[in-house]
């Protein structure tokens, strides 16, 4: 039986100043691999001008749980958002 | 001085045109689907070679052809093409051995051609040099692990290895048209990149774990248009239409 | 799209009412359903079904147009063409990705295909006979394609949502070029009218049944409605199509090959729209169901590229294995 070769993530820097995005998956038996294949694969259209490929399974991910806790959490935190303080407006842009 | 030039940029186009046209055989049928996307872009990058070759013998050409019909209207003994480019794709393994050979080969031409003389050559030269790099790396690593993955695969290397060795060595001869355009500094030499070419491809035979072979009789011909005989299927595939309706617009 | 990593969690959700109708709500409120969130298991099947087809298709679909790669007519054409088929098989690489998320890994999909188990679009069943069939294809099937794909953009699973934004913002062209070259075949001589003619008359019916059966006889039409998989029935997307493909076949002096095509003021709300004549659902129905033209020579392609590549892939894999040991 054949396996599958290994799912990598690849992540586009589409110029200098930005920083990585997830643009899809590839797979690839090994990392030079991997790297070849996303660049023939997600910058065909110069959308980018550096490549990282990872694993997927080396991701380590959040559970949705995780998230709605940390969510609940920081909506009780209005003092980090600046319109929680009241400035008069003659003291200008601030 | 525009008969050994044109001539000269003629050998250049079919090189291309015609390793192009092989690579093109591949997509929708390659091992992977990666591959699948690999490939195309090699070909393309070819194509798109080829195509501003031609467009430059065009305006030389004292026929006056434009430049699909001097690549689409020849008669098999006017390719003036290297005999390794028809090399049929026997095999995947084939088509990445054919690609190092030729882009190893070319890198260093291109390099040696920035400064020509001949603006044109100058401009795709420039160019070429940054596609070819990426082309040696896939090609290149693709036969390192085909050489050094399974039994199977090695011996499809040797295989291929043994059938396309012998017609590596027509890359580094000089026709005559050539021999013209190096005194005039539109072109380099190419038997002088014969030794770096053979350092640089025993060093990935090496990681391949696979022999550099010795060679008793290379081939050669395809510069005066004597070729193998898949050179005239691969053509009239190619030419179909344009023979079929002589004279139209596509 | 996402990772395989991401989907340790179980798949197994409690079907409860309450349940599936917290889970409605979140669809009605357009919320994106991504990798990891509890889903239905007929939402996660539907979707496995539905994105592994559609990527099935594009990948067999780049076997009728690259019949023609090697006998493209010009310089430019071939470098089109060739581009074009590639892009084919970028989307089914983004789809097959998508639908890993749902937990299906790329090999089962392949296995799937080449076994003969899987659906694709039935249209790549018919052959490519000439190069005008090339322009026909890019302008009627892909056109048809983008109809059904521009709304799936909006699909509420987000992997596949994404997959179809970048599949939709490279089909741009396709529907272009194809016209362009039934364009020049039209203002040609008289043989490449004809066969501009000739392709249109042989892919103008097959297109319209891309977009299913009629929405009277479509069985999965108002679940994958509600779940917001599908947002326009088969029916209104062929109506798009057929308004759209219409005046653009007038304008380069070709016939559509229907001869109850009817301007019909009534149709979309009374905006008007052209209806047409019977389509032939037995042929649809015998084409779906294996019969077409083509339907052995394409599963063939696919099994010899596939048998004839295990030894390439198995070299990546053994030498993986090596450099890490
Ligand atoms: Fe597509
Ligand atoms: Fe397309």
């Amino acid at each position: 039986m054949e396996k599958e070769t290994l799912l990598w993530e690849v992540f586009v820097r589409s110029k200098n100043g930005l920083s990585h995005k997830h643009v899809g998956s590839i797979h690839a038996s090994d990392k030079m691999m991997a790297l070849n294949s996303a660049r023939d694969t997600y910058t065909r259209r110069n959308e980018g001008i550096s490549i990282w490929v990872v694993p997927s399974h080396l991701i380590t991910a959040s559970t949705s749980n995780d998230i709605s806790d940390a969510l609940a959490n920081s909506e009780n935190k209005i003092y980090r958002h600046p319109s929680f303080y009241d400035i008069p407006d003659d003291v200008g842009h601030m | 001085m525009s008969d050994h030039l044109f001539s000269s940029i003629l050998e250049l186009a079919d090189d291309h045109l015609i390793l192009g046209h092989r690579l093109s055989e591949w997509c929708g049928h390659a091992p992977t689907l990666e591959e699948d996307l690999s490939l195309p872009n090699l070909g393309l990058d070819l194509l798109g070679v080829a195509t501003s070759l031609y467009s430059f013998a065009s305006k030389l050409d004292s026929k006056c052809r434009s430049d699909d019909q001097l690549a689409f209207g020849r008669l098999e003994r006017e390719y003036k093409s290297c005999l390794l480019m028809e090399k049929p794709n026997e095999h995947f393994g084939y088509t990445m051995l054919k690609q190092l050979y030729f882009s190893t080969f070319m890198e260093m031409f291109w390099e040696n051609s920035l400064h020509s003389k001949y603006e044109d050559i100058a401009a795709v030269a420039s160019k070429s040099v940054k596609e070819i790099a990426y082309h040696i790396r896939h090609s290149g690593e693709w036969v390192i692990r085909l050489g050094d993955g399974t039994k199977e695969s090695r011996n499809k290397m040797l295989e291929a290895i043994y059938e396309l060795h012998p017609y590596t060595d027509e890359l580094f001869h000089m026709s005559k048209c050539s021999k013209q355009c190096l005194r005039d500094g539109y072109l380099p030499d190419r038997s002088k990149l014969r030794s770096s070419w053979i350092t640089r491809i025993e060093s990935i035979f090496e990681e391949a774990t696979l022999p550099f072979p010795t060679i008793s009789y290379f081939h050669a011909g395809g510069r005066d248009g004597i070729h193998t005989e898949s050179m005239g299927h691969l053509i009239s595939e190619m030419q179909y239409l344009q023979r079929a309706y002589p004279g139209q617009k596509w | 799209m996402y990772t395989q990593g991401l989907l340790d969690h179980s798949e197994e959700t409690e079907e409860t009412p309450e349940f599936l109708a917290a889970f409605q709500k979140r669809i009605d409120q357009e919320e994106k359903i991504e990798p990891h969130d509890p889903m239905p298991r007929a939402y996660r099947k539907t979707l496995i079904r539905q994105i592994s087809q559609h990527a099935h298709s594009e990948i067999v679909g780049m076997l009728p147009e690259g019949n023609w790669i090697t006998r493209a007519p010009t310089l430019k054409r071939k470098a089109v063409l060739l581009a074009k088929v590639q892009d084919e098989g970028g989307h089914g690489l983004y789809l097959y990705a998508a639908a890993e998320t749902l937990g299906i890994s790329r090999l089962e999909m392949t296995e799937q295909l080449l076994k003969g188990e899987a659906k694709y679009s039935s249209i790549f069943n018919y052959p490519t006979l000439t190069w005008a069939d090339i322009g026909a294809i890019g302008w009627l099937v892909d056109g048809a394609a983008i109809m059904n794909q521009i709304p799936l953009c909006r699909c509420s699973y987000g992997p596949y949502a994404r997959a179809m934004i970048k599949i939709c913002k490279e089909e741009s062209f396709h529907q272009r070029q194809g016209y362009e070259v039934m364009m020049t075949l039209a203002e040609g001589s008289k043989e490449q009218r004809d066969m501009a003619q000739d392709a249109l008359n042989r892919w103008w019916w097959p297109s319209l049944m891309m977009f299913g059966p009629p929405d009277t006889e479509s069985s999965n039409t108002d679940q994958s409605m509600k779940w917001k998989i599908k947002r326009f029935t088969n029916d209104q997307l062929r109506q798009k199509f057929l308004d759209a493909a219409i005046p653009q076949a007038k304008r380069i002096n070709l016939t559509i090959p229907d001869k109850n095509l009817k301007w019909n003021k009534k149709l979309n709300n009374g905006r008007g729209g052209y209806s047409h004549g019977p389509i032939d659902w037995e042929e649809f129905w015998r084409v779906v169901k294996g019969g077409g033209p083509m339907a052995r020579d394409r599963l063939r392609a696919r099994k010899k590229a596939w048998d004839g590549g295990k030894w390439v892939r198995d070299a990546a894999t053994a030498y993986a294995r090596k450099v890490k040991r």
